[in-house]
């Protein structure tokens, strides 16, 4: 299955992943009035400390703990895309507990969210599509 | 094969499909003494809060049973378990036979023997759903509502009503709040963010008597109220192994394939003991993700597979109010602490791993510590100073990032 | 403000209703001039410190950058320009000669532009290049006079080595130092899947790159950086450093701030030290001394590898140019004074050397006078910025074309002209590790292979339309080029007719 993969050798950090990912799941068509004075809540996030850089998001694990500790069941995976049911999420955090990654985070609204690989904003992720150094790959490994 | 589930629950919902990975074909049927649906228990205060609906609290979708291959025997309970015949013994009379029975049957509210509790009408245990739905018919604006118990299960109560109450009161006989997970420090945090909620707090006290709508406290205060909920503790159901002779303790006692000693007889959830990973004690971790994490282990070896190995552990996570709460594992060792006016910080470790750890507020990857207890990660092998400052990928090095991220293999 | 006599050279704009001050510009600036300020929420800028590199527009995701001019102007001035008055100013603070990167930019003919290539109409038909065989193979080194077979039709007469190049573009010589790894690497995989050659220029040959070694040309330059035996061998062919057409004269200087790690490695000299190659090579005072290097070389591999001598367009390059013809080197690669460098003065660069396109003309013919043409192979290089350049090149009489310019702006250049100073935004002219790690090779490298491809057909195109479908049929065919705009004395010198006639 495809996943989206880092090269850390190429991250900059320059955070433009963050930014796309940000616009992706805005809805909005225009990316200056979708992210104008807002606080982003993206689904991958740069870790860096001066010296090392990279990306991370969902790994969409082969065995996730997220999915099997849900209290609710709003995470599921199908077709190894490991998602959030919005509308059954109640914010309890449990998954933030679980994940190995620190991949889960909140909305504005309390529930959770992650990434879910844009099956739902046009199939290839945009994080991949707006890295400039190909740092950020889709693919099978 | 047929096997038999008792109990509807995180557990019974693992184990089904643990045990549908393997066998396909075998009959399966789940009796529950609830008539509903499976759905979440931890969501029935959510419920009252209005952040969830009976319908979007289903643990799984209305399907379930049918795309699994499940009869369900729903609205009855199991008074006895015949491990010679291989069967159970209904409350309508009915036997049920089993080559392979799972007993899923959690925990009940304990309810202590307190002088006068028969004279109060409105008094709720907030277990099940129908315990919720009871209370919630209870409910009006000016209500005076004393909850008895300052637990996980107690303060989200109270978290659940507070919008519907005039009035919220909460008792327990330990001296801080959510003793069983939290510090006193720890505690302190949370008790001021409640009570700026609204909810008044008498700890180190318990009900010496009470009467139709008043308590008595040990302190000399009474307090008056008009709706009682006690939420005090809950005791595993072992009944019905332990009657049939198998071995228990507070728990049903299972070994790693989650088989009681009774033949062909296995059990999950909140009604076992388990091992605790942290500490390597066995003990009762009545929490959600484990009991889902047991019955799969156990629908795995009823199945004639091999559970993989569990590796659970105390965890729990909890908000109040827009102040989230993590932790997990045990406290004990050396410890690491970080706190500010809004956040709580605190790592125990041990033996170059990480045994505990208490996040109040920022909680934000509290999963990579989860994972560091889980994996008993060797901590002079990663930057442990800088992952006690700030969770991150960054304490792992490259070569785990590469794993990880990356996609690579490590073979070398 | 640091300066009381230099205003900032560039403005920077950015519009507020697309900002979104997701600092990429900030992070992304080497020179520091994008700062997020929070106190008042807004990214501001420093344009002191900008040198128009474009890195920062070109990233914003939502396009709310520009960089401009300043509009702060001097009086119209047509003797005393902007630039004269700033480059005053400049010394007048600094006491330090003037020091630029890239070719000369001033306002001088370019010849390319005004000489005009024939098409074939009604008497001569056109050739159609997608549907009939086009050949832009070229191989470069010495060519025999007579060509003699067995009675069997094999060979008799010996080849000396020869270059294949798959077309007649090779990557210039620019040294690991004044571009990063990861340049050299996206440089040598591309000329490794076209088919064609890269130089190493004056830093050595890294051992990473050894691997490329069938598709690189190894520099021999007055420092004799890097040059050991293994470094000899592991090339296709060896390129004697005489000059460099941005800087005739003088030598190559890298300063010792670049000289770190892997570059103080490869050049074999300390860490720190300057790498100055001296303006003449030491060992080489006549034509005799030249011959004398040129078979050292050889002897040294084996008479396995073809040498290039490579001089920069001066006056008297055509007599130049017989002299190496005659000393044994089996191709001379002359570089025009538009090419351009890591560092070099300013003045040099902007004032020493002659076109590329009028030195190859007369080269070409001197040669051909001499009954020698065909001793060597030509090369020219020297800002050739487009297949049409190479076209007019190669009618002038060059067998290939060398690009640098070209190449660095496939990979991201935006010529903004600051090499000296280190901080290359794209990765390309820096050795700083962070900045190296913005050239992805796996990014570059296929751009490098679109360029060359893409200029492969258009020469295929520019060729079908005169009617010829070889560069051998296309080599120093005058005829199909006319000038216009073009003197009488240019006319003469390029050997071209002018458009009309």
């Amino acid at each position: 299955m495809k996943r989206v993969y880092v090269n850390e050798q190429w991250c900059l950090g320059c955070h433009l992943c963050e930014y796309n990912c940000a616009f992706a799941n805005s809805g909005k068509r225009d990316m200056a009035s979708a992210l104008m004075n807002i606080k982003i809540r993206p689904n991958i996030r740069v870790e860096e400390d001066g010296k090392v850089c990279f990306a991370v998001s969902c790994r969409h694990c082969d065995e996730p703990f997220c999915v099997t500790n849900c209290i609710t069941g709003a995470l599921t995976k199908k077709d190894g895309v490991i998602t959030i049911d919005k509308t059954k999420c109640v914010g309890c955090y449990t998954c933030v507990l679980s994940c190995p990654y620190g991949c889960v985070t909140p909305t504005e609204q309390g529930v959770m969210q992650k990434c879910e690989l844009c099956t739902a904003n046009g199939g290839t992720p945009k994080c991949v599509l707006g890295c400039p150094n190909k740092a950020i790959v889709f693919e099978e490994r | 094969m047929k096997y038999v589930i008792i109990g509807n629950s995180a557990a019974a919902v693992g184990a089904i499909e643990g045990l549908r990975e393997i066998d396909k074909e075998g009959a399966i049927t789940v009796v529950s003494s609830e008539t509903h649906h499976t759905y979440s228990r931890p969501l029935i205060s959510y419920l009252l809060q209005g952040r969830t609906d009976r319908e979007r609290m289903k643990y799984r979708a209305d399907s379930f049973y049918a795309d699994n291959g499940c009869e369900t025997v729903f609205g009855k309970s199991v008074l006895s378990l015949d491990k010679d015949k291989k069967t159970v013994v209904l409350d309508d009379g009915t036997e049920i036979p089993y080559d392979k029975l799972l007993v899923a049957t959690g925990s009940s509210p304990f309810v202590p023997p307190m002088d006068g509790l028969e004279k109060v009408s409105k008094r709720f245990s907030f277990m099940s759903l129908d315990d919720a739905e009871a209370l919630e018919e209870a409910l009006f604006p000016k209500a005076r509502v004393l909850i008895v118990g300052a637990g996980l299960i107690g303060l989200k109560c109270a978290e659940g009503i507070k919008d519907r109450v005039g009035k919220l009161t909460v008792i327990d006989l330990a001296p801080r709040i959510l003793s069983s997970i939290l510090d006193e420090d720890g505690a302190n945090m949370v008790q001021t963010h409640l009570e700026k909620q609204g909810v008044d707090f008498r700890l180190g006290v318990s009900a010496k008597s009470f009467s139709e709508n008043k308590a008595e406290l040990t302190s000399g205060e009474t307090l008056e109220f008009d709706i009682l909920v006690t939420a005090v503790g809950v005791r595993p159901n072992i009944s019905l192994v332990k009657d049939a002779g198998g071995e228990t303790d507070r728990g049903i006692l299972v070994d790693e394939n989650m088989q009681t000693t009774l033949a062909d007889v296995y059990a999950a959830g909140d009604c076992v003991v388990s091992c605790d990973i942290s500490c390597g004690t066995k003990r009762i971790l009545a929490i959600l993700p484990n009991a889902y994490v047991g019955g799969f282990a156990a629908g795995t070896a009823m199945a004639g597979g091999i559970p993989k190995p569990q590796k659970a552990m105390p965890m729990n996570a909890i908000g109040f109010f827009g102040l989230h709460i993590i932790t997990a594992g045990s406290y004990e060792g050396e410890v690491y602490e970080q706190k500010d006016a809004e956040n709580y910080k605190k790592l125990f470790y041990s033996g170059d791993a990480l045994k505990g750890f208490i996040l109040i507020g920022d909680v934000d990857k509290a999963g990579i510590y989860t994972s560091l207890i889980r994996e008993k990660t060797p901590l002079s092998g990663i930057d442990f100073a800088s992952v006690c400052r700030e969770p991150s990928l960054i304490a792992f090095g490259r070569s785990y990032r590469d794993e990880k991220l990356g996609g690579k293999s490590n073979e070398n | 403000m640091s300066s009381q006599l230099l205003f900032p050279d560039y403005e920077i704009l950015r519009d507020p209703s697309r900002c979104i001050k997701c600092r990429v510009c900030e992070r992304q600036c080497a020179n520091e001039v994008h700062r997020y300020d929070e106190g008042l929420d807004l990214m501001l800028s420093d344009e002191e410190r900008c040198v128009d590199c474009q890195r920062c527009v070109m990233l914003c995701p939502t396009r709310a950058l520009k960089i401009r001019e300043t509009e702060q102007v001097f009086r119209p001035n047509a003797n005393w320009r902007a630039q004269t008055i700033k480059e005053v100013y400049r010394q007048a603070e600094s006491g330090a000669v003037l020091l630029s990167s890239m070719g000369n930019p001033e306002p001088l003919p370019v010849y390319w532009d005004k000489i005009l290539v024939n098409a074939s109409q009604v008497t001569n038909p056109s050739i159609d290049p997608l549907r009939e065989p086009m050949e832009t193979k070229v191989y470069l080194g010495k060519k025999p006079g007579l060509i003699e077979r067995n009675s069997d039709g094999t060979m008799k007469t010996e080849m000396t080595p020869q270059l294949e190049l798959k077309l007649p573009v090779m990557f210039s010589a620019m040294s690991f130092g004044s571009i990063s790894y990861n340049a050299h690497k996206s440089l040598a995989l591309a000329a490794t899947e076209l088919g064609t050659y890269y130089n190493t220029g004056e830093g050595g040959l890294h051992e990473d790159f050894y691997q490329y070694g069938k598709n690189t040309i190894v520099q021999v330059a007055s420092g004799r950086f890097g040059v050991h035996k293994g470094y000899l061998e592991a090339g296709a062919a060896i390129e004697i450093k005489m000059g460099q057409g941005a800087k005739p004269g003088i030598g190559g200087h890298l300063p010792g701030t670049k000289i770190v790690g892997e570059v103080s490695r490869t050049r074999m000299i300390p860490e720190g030290s300057d790498a100055i190659s001296p303006a003449p090579h030491h060992d080489i005072y006549s034509i005799e001394d030249l011959r004398q290097l040129v078979y050292s070389l050889k002897e040294a591999t084996n008479y396995t590898k073809p040498v290039i001598v490579k001089v920069a367009a001066v006056h008297n390059i055509a007599a130049i140019a017989s002299g190496i013809a005659r000393s044994g080197a089996d191709i001379i690669a002359i570089d025009g004074f538009r090419g351009g460098t890591g560092a070099a003065p300013t003045r040099i660069r902007d004032n020493v050397g002659i076109p590329i396109e009028l030195a190859l003309a007369s080269v070409d013919e001197r040669l051909r006078d001499e009954g020698i043409r065909n001793n060597v192979s030509l090369v020219v290089g020297g800002s050739i910025r487009s297949s049409s350049d190479v076209v007019k090149a190669i009618a002038l009489g060059a067998d290939a074309c060398y690009i640098a310019t070209a190449a660095l702006l496939a990979m991201g250049c935006h010529l903004c002209r600051t090499c000296q100073t280190g901080k290359c935004n794209w990765g390309i002219a820096t050795q700083r590790p962070e900045l190296v790690k913005r050239l992805n090779p796996e990014v570059a490298y296929p751009r490098l292979v679109n360029l060359l491809t893409a200029w492969d057909h258009e020469i295929k195109e520019l060729m079908g339309g005169m009617g010829i479908n070889s560069i051998e049929a296309l080599r120093g065919n005058r005829l199909m080029l006319r000038g216009v705009g073009l003197n009488e004395k240019e006319l003469s010198i390029l050997g071209i007719a002018h458009a009309g006639e």
